[in-house]
């Protein structure tokens, strides 16, 4: 057990039992996905031509959006180059996983993903959903992945307030609908409302993905800090389709992963 | 015992594999921290009624598999599940001659020893203490072991395991 808390000696281990027990996974979560398979292939033409409907509108609106967004990523590469300064919003690659329906220990917030390192996952990738951020792997197996949500009482995620540029931590409280940022002095500028987005200080989430909104913010003039209640914006509790994404650049060198790995943003 | 006379391993092993997928299926959240520990429960009822098949390793085996399927620490339930394992196998000739009440409160014991052990272990590491409610499933189980127990024992009987 020192071993596997400490040294991540046991890995393999994990990785090939977890081989073993897929089977019983996927048991667990068959008549979820046969059900869904038999909702999809049995619904009727109309319902299907209203979701198509509804989907096309979805994208004629986001494309507009998106153009907007063309124009405006342009317009700050220009800014950006005028300043010198080498900050880059780039495409990276995804992918789409699902979860699988399966419990876990039901005072840790985890969950089971059908990708594994057989399609090159790799340990702290960091896990979205259309809303935001939702956790990071913590064990990858070949079919199977293990994430940890941002709201597990062992997890924080280095944020920074969309508004104000304000740099901060949020910490997981282990219920499904609350962040905690500690350390946020009484003099700071934080409001009801705030969108906190991730900052990528640790190198571990990617920079500027929506992770919460601040739902309170308490000032007790007999405390150094205030205390700040935040809602997670991804939809933790309900997403079946999650997003991993890779970073841009090439896979890190050995040793700067291990000191990301001591350092990184996952406290033990 | 006759050690040749085994048979029935593959009931064993398919109970075993029954109460790891009880223990993972989904359940809505109002009843979902009241889910008994089904693979203590088969554990222990395994002990006690072929203690020279099912022990120590078996629980050790059991409680790795669990530890992988719940995410918790490498060999944490494996450490408690064999302890349980063993203080069944040691006092099995005197709890099979308990009435049923009597053993369904010997089982909590068990099962309360199991979860204080990964609570202890699981507040080394640094997680934060449970609620209350973490002890419930003990009790649950405690309250279903008389089915369980007539369950397995029927299994047991018609596959003619020993």
């Amino acid at each position: 057990m020192t071993i596997d808390h400490r040294q991540h000696h046991l890995d393999s281990v994990r990785a090939a039992l977890s081989v073993v027990v897929y089977p019983l996974q996927w048991l667990v979560d068959l008549p979820g996905s046969t059900s869904q398979w038999f909702r999809e292939s049995l619904s009727t033409r109309r319902e299907l031509q209203e979701e198509n409907a509804s989907l096309r509108t979805q994208q004629l609106v986001l494309n507009t959006q998106l153009q907007k967004l063309e124009s405006l990523e342009a317009e700050n590469r220009r800014l950006r180059a005028l300043l010198d300064s080498s900050f880059q919003v780039g495409e990276r690659p995804m992918l789409i996983a699902e979860l699988l329906s399966v419990d876990m220990d039901p005072y840790r917030h985890q969950v089971v993903i059908n990708k594994g390192s057989l399609d090159h996952l790799f340990e702290g990738q960091p896990l979205l959903d259309s809303q935001g951020v939702m956790g990071q792997l913590i064990h990858v197996a070949p079919l199977t992945a293990t994430a940890m949500l941002i709201t597990d009482p062992s997890h924080a995620i280095p944020v920074q307030i969309n508004r104000t540029g304000l740099r901060t931590i949020a910490l997981g409280t282990g219920s499904i609908d609350r962040l905690e940022l500690p350390h946020i002095p009484t003099n700071a500028d934080v409001r009801v409302g705030d969108l906190l987005v991730s900052s990528g200080l640790g190198g571990r989430f990617p920079p500027g993905y929506p992770v919460a909104e601040i739902i309170s913010v308490e000032q007790d003039p007999g405390n150094t800090f205030s205390t700040v209640i935040a809602r997670p914006r991804a939809r933790l509790d309900r997403s079946r389709e999650v997003l991993l994404v890779w970073p841009p650049e090439a896979p890190k060198p050995a040793a700067t992963a291990a000191a990301d790995k001591t350092t990184g943003d996952k406290t033990p | 015992m006759n050690l040749g006379r085994h048979h029935g391993g593959f009931i064993i092993v398919l109970s075993f594999a029954l109460a790891l997928l009880l223990t993972i299926v989904p359940l809505p959240d109002s009843v979902r921290t009241l889910r008994p520990d089904w693979l203590g429960l088969t554990l222990i009822f395994w002990c006690l009624v072929l203690p020279y098949r099912v022990s120590v390793g078996s629980g050790f085996v059991a409680g790795l598999l669990l530890d992988v399927l719940s995410g918790t620490l490498l060999g944490e339930h494996a450490l408690s599940l064999s302890l349980i394992a063993y203080l069944c196998v040691r006092l099995h000739q005197r709890i099979r001659a308990y009435p049923m009440w009597q053993q369904a409160l010997t089982v909590m014991i068990f099962l309360i020893t199991h979860q204080l052990l990964t609570l202890w272990l699981d507040s080394v590491i640094g997680r934060p203490t449970p609620s209350l409610g973490y002890w419930l499933p003990s009790l649950v189980g405690a309250a279903l072991w008389p089915f369980v127990f007539h369950l397995l024992t029927s299994l047991r009987i018609n596959f003619s395991v020993q």
